[in-house]
């Protein structure tokens, strides 16, 4: 291959699709010759993985501009498919269709909220961010309002926010690994959290990118081919996602005569059954409760610094705006899909006049399909006859939200090649989610707390040496809090949002758009914004009263107007910032010329 | 920064502000006013769905997608315009 890497990546990225497809179609072969449902898992987990690790080891790298920002040269689409990637954590792939199973209408506001922060990603953040040169977005904190306080309270929201989100997926890629190789989520956890860091230490960013790429393909295609092949075969059209209009007015129907929302009689911990109806917006309330969380999301997303250190990886300004385009483009295909799975796996359950339907046949009979006893049998499912006649009502199927991506498969009846395809694609998203994630708080740590504020003089070899050695530590720390198993995956992912957000949206957003914004003000709008949410996240989790039906799924909506008060008060009590850092936001504003940190040095 | 510099990078932050906040505007209305609205929408329907369910599964999503490319290419002229350009 002739020219740099960078040079031939239309090439290498279409060799590898066609080269998973290749697998793919192996395995469905091999399928077809007798091999076991487990030896197929087994082999697409680790087929995948291998090759991440491959290329992790291939993008190895010395250079302390290629560790952090992947030495700035991922062209615009690249960096929208590692964004895309680093952006569908465990929780979109794995989770979000289950939660609009089981959510109806107000778990839409994640749906809008997890698409729509792109559009302030875009017109607030990521091209001013990159212009401005940075390596760590507490880099930007801490030069723009000068002083290691600043930076430091940006590390501090950082750590907690990332971590709080890192846990979560690696609990997800323990437990897509405990599921397709048969071994305790215990041990899966460790499996993963090693995949994971094989990936991001010995290349940095410049090892996460590219084999975010190459997960973001093996995602999308896991995705969208199962839900194609189920519409097809179960003849909802050719392509589900225009075309489920008429299915969503029939559950409408279905939910009436089989009586959805009559509580169940009994519970297990961990499984769920559907009481919500799927589309049936209140008003009011409703609307309050979907907003509130879309706003968190939306705000979350432009806060939270994994995603927005992906923008410092492309060659200029422009590119960086248009790879958020195509980061939203990628993420929607997900998005717009993961609704449509959700409604045409509960009709497959629900609807008498489909042969999949469970709901309304006897016990017994539903007891001996080949999809609820594997899935019974790790726990993720439990069938009950709670009234005692030996008819399978809506309120005794309990399930787990995850398993309506990962069983639909075998509820339609598709061959088991298909249901290996999709292990594959919820851990790469997993793990390429959490790959980022580990990334921006060692960075953050090594560059921002160690090297820019506790020792300056360190030379590269030891300031890598420390970013990889904060890698492991974190890496090693998020599993064992995993392994914990202290909240559902989504419970913890809004969690995250809502951190940032509370601590970091103004403080970036106001550091681009309001001149006047100082130190003490940024330090001010990150503390009390911070805590307050914070505050409020604890008091509700130690079983508070909800002020306006504000949950801890939504407490960015105190932290972030506290945030904004406190930020603005504090700067207009204090003096203006210096006439350098005037300039230095002006440059920020301008696309052309040197980053504004070279401009600095 | 000569004067003429200074201007035009004024004159480039005006027009980027604006465009900003129209975007912001078009943001406002399909990420929040629209899905608030969902019950009165659902009345309606559109290519087989309930018009308001449609905006929060799909239409919403589209239209972000757009508004990205279409700011993205309308930031560009004005960059090109004012000669600001990388």
């Amino acid at each position: 291959m002739q020219g740099k890497f960078t040079d031939n990546l239309g090439k290498v990225y279409g060799v590898y699709t066609l080269g998973f497809l290749g697998f793919f179609a192996i395995m469905a072969i091999f399928e077809q010759l007798g091999a076991s449902a487990r030896l197929i898992g087994v082999m697409f987990l680790l087929f995948t993985i291998a090759i991440y690790a491959l290329i992790g080891w291939l993008s190895r790298t010395t250079q302390v501009e290629e560790y952090y920002v992947a030495g700035r040269e991922v062209p615009a689409l690249y960096n929208g498919m590692a964004t895309a990637a680093d952006w569908m954590s465990g929780a979109s792939f794995v989770a979000l269709a289950g939660g609009i199973y089981f959510g109806g209408y107000p778990y839409l506001g994640f749906v809008v909220g997890w698409t729509g922060g792109y559009v302030l990603v875009n017109s607030l953040m990521a091209p001013y961010l990159r212009k401005f040169g940075c390596y760590t977005v507490p880099d930007f904190i801490g030069t723009r309002y000068g002083g290691n306080t600043a930076r430091f309270c940006a590390v501090v929201i950082l750590v907690v926010a990332s971590f709080t989100y890192v846990t979560a997926q690696i609990n997800a890629t323990g437990t897509i690994a405990a599921r397709a190789l048969g071994i305790p989520f215990e041990v899966g956890v460790w499996f993963g959290i090693a995949g994971i860091l094989v990936c991001s230490m010995l290349g940095g960013m410049r090892g996460v990118t590219w084999t975010q790429v190459a997960q973001y393909i093996v995602l999308i295609i896991a995705y969208l081919v199962p839900v194609i092949w189920m519409s097809n075969v179960q003849g909802f059209g050719l392509i589900p996602q225009f075309g489920y209009g008429d299915a969503v007015q029939r559950i409408a129907e279905l939910e009436t005569t089989l009586g959805v929302g009559t509580a169940p009689t009994e519970s297990f911990p961990g499984l769920k059954a559907l009481t919500t109806l799927h589309n049936s917006p209140q008003g009011g309330y409703d609307s309050w409760r979907f907003f509130t969380l879309a706003l968190c999301m939306m705000a979350g997303t432009a806060s939270l610094p994994h995603i927005l250190m992906r923008y410092f990886t492309t060659p200029s300004v422009r590119a960086a705006r248009r790879s958020v385009g195509w980061s939203l483009l990628f993420i929607f295909l997900l998005y717009f899909t993961a609704p449509a799975l959700a409604t045409l796996t509960k009709l497959q359950l629900l609807d008498p006049q489909l042969a999949t339907s469970i709901i309304g046949k006897s016990i017994a009979d539903v007891n001996n399909l080949e999809w609820i006893k594997n899935w019974d049998a790790v726990g993720m499912l439990k069938v009950t006859d709670g009234n005692g006649d030996g008819i399978l009502q809506i309120n005794e199927f309990f399930m787990r939200s995850g398993i309506v991506v990962l069983a639909t498969p075998e509820i339609a009846g598709l061959p088991y090649v298909i249901s290996g395809l999709v292990a594959a694609g919820g851990m790469a998203a997993a793990m390429s989610t959490a790959d980022g994630l580990l990334l921006a708080i060692a960075n953050a740590l090594s560059h921002d707390l160690y090297y820019k504020i506790i020792d300056p003089k360190a030379d590269t070899k030891k300031r890598l040496m420390a970013a990889r050695a904060l890698l492991v530590l974190i890496g090693v720390a998020g599993a064992l809090v995993a392994s914990l198993k202290l909240t559902g995956i989504l419970g913890a992912v809004a969690w995250a949002f809502c951190f940032a957000c509370s601590g970091l949206f103004f403080p970036l957003v106001l550091g681009v758009w309001w001149k006047r914004a100082n130190r003490q003000g940024a330090i001010a709008g990150m503390v009390l914004g911070f805590l307050s949410g914070a505050l409020y996240l604890i008091y509700i989790q130690n079983g508070g009263g909800q002020i306006a039906g504000l949950d801890g799924l939504r407490f960015g909506i105190i932290g972030m107007p506290v945030s904004l008060i406190a930020m603005v008060v504090v700067s207009l009590m204090t003096p203006e910032p210096s006439k350098e850092i005037q300039d230095m936001v002006d440059q920020t504003r301008l696309p052309g010329g040197k980053t504004v940190l070279e401009g600095v040095k | 920064m000569s004067d003429e510099n200074a201007q035009g990078a004024l004159r480039h932050w005006e027009k980027t502000r604006t465009l900003t906040i129209i975007v912001l505007v078009v943001w406002v209305v399909f990420a929040f006013i629209v899905p608030w609205n969902a019950k009165a929408l659902n009345g309606m329907s559109f290519m087989g769905f309930p018009l308001g369910y449609y905006f929060c599964v799909q239409g919403s999503l589209a239209i972000f997608v757009a508004l990205i490319w279409i700011q993205n290419w309308r930031q560009d002229q004005i960059d090109d315009e004012l000669g600001v350009e990388e």
